[in-house]
């Protein structure tokens, strides 16, 4: 393939992916209020529409390449960070990286991004500040973009946090809900617990790497980092466990907390308070990928740190189904979509995990489509109804036939149909995983069949999800039914856009069965360390072809039941409900994990917060007070004071105070003046004598 | 055109202003205002002429002036700037012009106010530019003077016993001061002239030090002296009791100079005198100082956490962001985490400043400081919770703002040396988010409150202090190196010096 654009070009241009978005949230957040409209919704569009452009040219770009490992282009644009000493020295550059991986994620983050953006022109019609809207997303795509094009591990974390604080911002938009408002504080301290693994991570890697070599590593460059991870084996083990699983599994509680994973997924369903289309570009398509991205782009230390990727692995794969369970009760619409994007991330974690890092991202993009269509549908949905309650829908078909129809593709793409993407890539995981060389014998297998039945709880869900919101008749009322409409085409249009991409995604990372070319595979091949669990394998197309067929038979068997429960006999649910009342009522109550975090974390912090507190007043404090009313007491047994005075007084210093007080008084009336030229002359004096002295 | 004896003039021009302003006729506040605004333009523009020209790379001292003061004791009118001080003189100019605009509002008594503010604001840059034991001393106990008034004058409810206890609680790190200076003047000889000096640069000289000095125990007492002294200042955990009560009753412009300027005279003070002429004391001392600075970090946000009073929040919040500069001052092992200190004194001075005056805003306005009278207030303050959303961000290390680079500078550092107390420090950072946020939501979020449904929007003067310091906070945070470029050199020098 011939270049198009000169890579040298290609890498001067790089920095304005992220920098196009940031000037946009510029402009609409200084200058907002005072635009029309209009142009801040142009602003908000064009700004990520153009880095998606520059996007596609740098993909073409690298494409261009010939040689695979050639495809990366670095631009530096300025020193960071510098400190300088005899042994070694810490220094930082602002730096992007464009290669597949970074390209990849560019790719979904500017274009599922844009059409997000544009169905926000409709979503957030007539709202009073959208300036201050579009002005967050714009700078959470800065943000995000930077995450992914960042050079070094500590520029990686400014987009780390960055996009926890648009995703605080945007969940709490709606700031004058106090509810609302506390999902966001959850969501960002949440994440700060993640984020202190992370940078302790960091830190350890750093001195790990600095030690092992003796000063001659002085910064935390990815190519760096890969170059001399190796050192990490020789160095000495602490507690017995090896520096590289120690820091795999520090970085890993970042991921947990970013990408809600357990422990830390908590926030994410009640993240679910922000604008539905911020549901689908943070907490669908594109932030809470960003633990599977790192993971990725750390591949060359999880490769040598086995026990942490089957902590991954496990992790990932008892999210997955955990979540699953919990979707399967809720009625919000909005809360079932944030339990299923928990799961599907597990799956990424899962493939991961494994080592099957290509595919990991491969379902990161395709479930960016068809999760992020499933949000902007139910925005869509609840735009329409003005209620998250599913129990208050039904029978929507009819009365919006394009949010139906595009619905329905994500649905089978995320129930695991053929040819459906979601398909495509939730197959190759649970391959993947059955083949994986996991440390602990058995393991793999017992992943894949967690996996499996996930699968199956995820059609189901999803049927039941479908078949509450579009089927049926109309619950909400007659009122609410005459002003049910279909969504304007600018809501539309890009359901579309998604709805193609959810159907056919699945392309980019097709299967070894079919004899084509594993395209995203390849193309990453150049960034990962290991080539394994998901490439291509020369045997066993019959055992492939039979776990797809057996996937298949699992999902339909979820949709056929959800379709039994939710269509054919809706009196059912009920009567299982019934049946088993007390697991019901777990699920519907989440397992209780908010209030057992709650008894467990938050009272006793708070418990010490307020000892603290008290302890500062009463026990420091008050020694300092009991000092002075000593040294008062002290002063009266000497008689160095008026007897009387001193003696009358509870506070030893209330007296010292009534003194200065009252000399204070006659400074007020008029004296200060006096006071003040006496300071500043014998200040004055005190020199002119000193230099004659 | 800059005039010699550049630093004098610095130091000395706000004097002469307030000198000016006590000619001024009471009838004329404004002219009083106005002088002491003029008082503090000159040293600002001084200050930023330093910057651009001080030499990045000499380790030694820059604009050195020195002339004998008191020959009877070898006092030496000395005055001269390194790396370290750059960046403290350039804040006390930055900080003193903003606080004169912040305290417009002054009504009672202005000639007396604007006159001692301008003597603190000599006193503050003469403690950073002074050479000499002697007149750093002096300096030091002239910053005392006018801080006692301001606080006890203008000051809230409970001034004098706050007013009294800062005064008691300086006073007695003043004392030490004044002790180990003696013992270091008298224990040592000045090898070309025979005589004991105060001469900072030649105490530093271990060989000058007498027999007597060079007693292990005389240097340890000495030390703790000296740190005990500049403990209380910072202050750390448990000598900071009298800042909070400080900080609650000093009008607004004063708490941003006592947090912006005179906590980090404590570091400073640690970093120019016990460091150089303790060195071996300055190693021993390493891990005790590290774990004050980290019961600084977690008790301070713990404190903080536990307050309703906005003001006292941020004074906690102070104790535990300078827990994090004596946590990287005590790092020897490499130069980020002590290049991370003095960034951190730097921005926690923009950053305190900022949360200070934001403060004020609103105390002007409703007159309480209770966190949780209010609520909703981003409805009725767009740009007030804007700002002040910045500043909580900055404070609570969000990466992109200037505070992150040298906390994370100091954790990085530290972790070399420390690991466990680096690792439990870090955790700090989570409790900071969590009573940021938490205030965050309980003054601007939730619904309106009505009774402060009409509280004016922040006005164009207060918005005037706020936005250098706003556009400092977001260029340091992504771009920290005119800061590093500045310090790297002497702290270099600095750590070479204490390793030996």
């Amino acid at each position: 393939m011939t270049n198009l654009i000169d890579p040298l070009h290609m890498k001067n241009m790089l920095w304005l992916i992220p920098c196009l978005p940031l000037a946009g949230a510029v402009i609409n957040g200084l200058l907002g209020k005072r635009l029309p409209v209009r142009l801040v919704h142009f602003v908000g569009c064009a700004s990520v529409f153009l880095a998606f452009l520059i996007s596609v040219a740098g993909f073409f770009t690298l494409l261009g390449i010939e040689e695979p490992h050639q495809r990366f282009l670095i631009q530096p644009l300025y020193q960071w960070i510098l400190t300088v000493w005899h042994q070694g020295s810490f220094s930082l550059q602002v730096a992007f990286r464009l290669d597949p991986l970074s390209i990849t994620l560019c790719l979904v983050v500017t274009g599922v991004g844009f059409l997000i953006h544009l169905y926000s022109v409709g979503y957030m019609a007539g709202d009073e500040s959208q300036a201050r809207y579009f002005a967050y997303l714009n700078l959470f795509t800065f943000s995000m973009l930077l995450l992914v094009l960042a050079d070094n591990l500590l520029l990686m974390f400014v987009g780390w946090e960055g996009v926890g604080l648009c995703s605080y911002l945007l969940i709490g938009f709606w700031f004058t809900d106090l509810e609302k408002a506390q999902a966001g504080m959850k969501a960002f301290i949440v994440n700060r617990v993640g984020d202190f693994g992370f940078f302790v991570g960091l830190m350890l890697l750093f001195w790990t790497l600095f030690e092992g070599s003796n000063g001659t590593i002085t910064g935390l460059g990815f190519q760096q980092l890969r170059e001399s991870i190796p050192l990490l084996n020789s160095a000495s083990p602490i507690l017995g466990v090896g520096l590289a699983t120690w820091i795999g599994l520090l970085f890993f509680v970042g991921a947990t907390g970013k990408s809600a994973q357990i422990p830390l997924y908590i926030w994410l369903p009640d993240a679910m308070a922000g604008p539905t289309p911020v549901s689908a570009f943070i907490h669908a398509a594109t932030m809470v990928t960003a633990g599977v991205y790192m993971i990725v782009r750390l591949n060359f230390l999880y490769v040598i740190a086995p026990a942490a990727m089957a902590v991954v692995a496990v992790v990932g794969g008892v999210t997955a189904f955990y979540a699953a369970t919990i979707a399967l009760t809720q009625n919000d619409i909005k809360r079932v979509l944030a339990y299923s994007t928990i799961s599907q991330l597990g799956y990424m974690f899962l493939a991961v995990g494994v080592a099957a890092f290509s595919t990991g991202i491969f379902h990161l993009v395709t479930h960016a489509f068809f999760k992020a269509l499933l949000f902007l549908g139910a925005g869509s949905v609840i735009h329409a109804v003005h209620s998250n309650d599913m129990l208050e829908m039904g029978g929507l078909k009819k009365y919006m036939p394009h949010t139906y129809l595009t619905f329905m593709a994500a649905y089978l793409a995320i129930s695991g149909i053929p040819p459906f993407s979601g398909f495509v890539s939730k197959d190759e995981i649970l391959w993947a995983t059955f083949n994986s060389h996991l440390p602990v014998a058995g393991l793999g297998k017992a992943l894949w069949a967690l996996g499996l039945l996930t699968a199956g709880l995820t059609a189901f869900y999803m049927t039941r999800l479908v078949a509450l919101t579009f089927m049926g008749g109309f619950r909400g009322g007659l009122e609410k039914e005459k002003h049910l409409h279909e969504s304007p085409s600018v809501m539309t249009f890009p359901l579309m856009a998604l709805a193609v991409l959810s159907v056919v995604g699945g392309v980019i990372g097709l299967p070894a069965v079919t004899h084509l070319p594993n395209l995203l595979h390849d193309f990453l091949g150049p960034v990962l360390s290991s080539h394994g669990a998901s490439g291509h394998q020369a045997h066993a197309y019959w055992l492939e072809l039979l776990l797809m067929l057996i996937s298949i038979g699992v999902a339909t068997t979820g949709i056929y039941l959800g379709w039994l429960f939710y269509v054919k006999r809706p009196e059912l649910p009920g009567k299982v409900a019934a049946r088993f009342a007390k697991m019901y009522q777990v699920l519907e109550q989440k397992y209780y994990v908010d209030e057992i975090y709650q008894a467990l974390f938050v009272r006793p912090l708070l418990k010490l917060v307020a000892l603290s507190g008290r302890f500062d007043l009463n026990t420091i404090d008050g020694a300092v007070n009991l000092s002075s009313r000593v040294t008062a007491k002290f002063s009266f047994l000497i008689g160095w004071e008026d007897l009387k005075i001193v003696d009358g007084a509870v506070n030893g210093l209330a007296e010292i105070f009534k003194r200065w007080g009252a000399a204070l008084r006659h400074l007020q009336t008029g004296k200060i003046q006096h006071y003040l030229y006496s300071v500043v002359l014998g200040i004055f004096g005190l020199c002119v004598f000193m230099f004659l002295f | 055109m800059l005039p010699d004896h550049l630093l004098s003039w610095m130091i000395f021009f706000p004097l002469l202003g307030a000198g000016l302003i006590l000619f001024v006729p009471k009838r004329y506040p404004t002219v009083m205002k106005g002088i002491a605004l003029a008082a503090t333009i000159p040293p600002l523009w001084w200050a930023a002429n330093l910057y651009v020209q001080f030499d990045r790379w000499g380790t030694g001292f820059q604009y050195v002036e020195k002339v004998p003061w008191i020959r009877a004791f070898n006092i030496h009118y000395y005055l001269g700037i390194d790396g370290i001080s750059v960046p403290m003189v350039l804040l006390t100019a930055l900080l003193s012009f903003i606080c004169i605009i912040a305290s417009w509002n002054i009504n009672e008594h202005v000639r007396g106010y604007f006159a001692l503010f301008l003597l603190l604001d000599t006193s503050m840059k003469g403690v950073f530019c002074a050479l000499d034991f002697f007149m750093f001393y002096v300096f030091w106990e002239l910053m005392l003077l006018p801080m006692y008034f301001l606080i006890g004058i203008w000051g809230g409810p409970r001034k004098e016993y706050a007013a009294i206890k800062f005064f008691l609680f300086t006073l007695v790190g003043s004392v030490l001061m004044l002790v180990v200076m003696l013992v270091f003047y008298f224990g040592s000889v000045e090898p070309a002239t025979g005589l004991h000096s105060f001469d900072l640069t030649i105490l530093a000289d271990q060989s000058v030090h007498q027999a007597f000095l060079r007693s292990h125990t005389i240097r340890w007492l000495c030390y703790l002296g000296l740190f005990i002294g500049f403990a209380i200042k910072i202050p750390l955990v448990p000598f900071h009791t009298w800042l909070p009560d400080a900080h609650v009753e000093a009008p607004t412009a004063i708490s941003v100079i006592l947090a912006g300027i005179l906590l980090k005279m404590g570091t400073y003070g640690i970093l120019r005198i016990s460091y150089p002429l303790l060195p071996d004391m300055a190693r021993e001392f390493a891990l005790f100082a590290a774990t004050l600075g980290l019961i600084s970090i977690i008790y301070g946000a713990l404190c903080a956490m536990a307050q309703t009073d906005l003001k006292k929040l941020i004074a906690y919040s102070s104790i535990s962001h300078m827990g994090f500069v004596m946590l990287g001052m005590s790092v020897f092992s490499n130069t980020t985490a002590i290049n991370g200190a003095v960034l951190q004194m730097f921005n926690h001075g923009t950053v305190t400043a900022m949360l200070f005056l934001l403060v004020g805003v609103i105390y002007d306005r409703a007159h309480i400081r209770d966190i949780d009278s209010f609520g909703g207030l981003a409805k009725t303050m767009p740009v007030y919770a804007g700002y002040t959303g910045l500043a909580f961000f900055a404070a609570l290390g969000l990466p992109g703002l200037s505070s992150f680079i040298s906390e994370a500078l100091v954790l990085v550092g530290s972790f070399q040396q420390y690991k466990i107390i680096t690792i439990t420090a870090t955790t700090g950072i989570i409790l900071t988010a969590a009573y940021f946020l938490w205030t965050m939501q309980r003054v601007f979020l939730g619904p309106q409150n009505k009774k402060w449904a009409d509280l004016p929007e922040i006005s164009l003067r207060e918005a005037f202090t706020l936005t250098p310091l706003a556009l400092i906070v977001v260029l340091l945070g992504f771009y920290p190196m005119p800061v590093l470029d500045l310090i790297g050199a002497t702290l270099k020098h600095t750590v070479a010096m204490v390793v030996g």
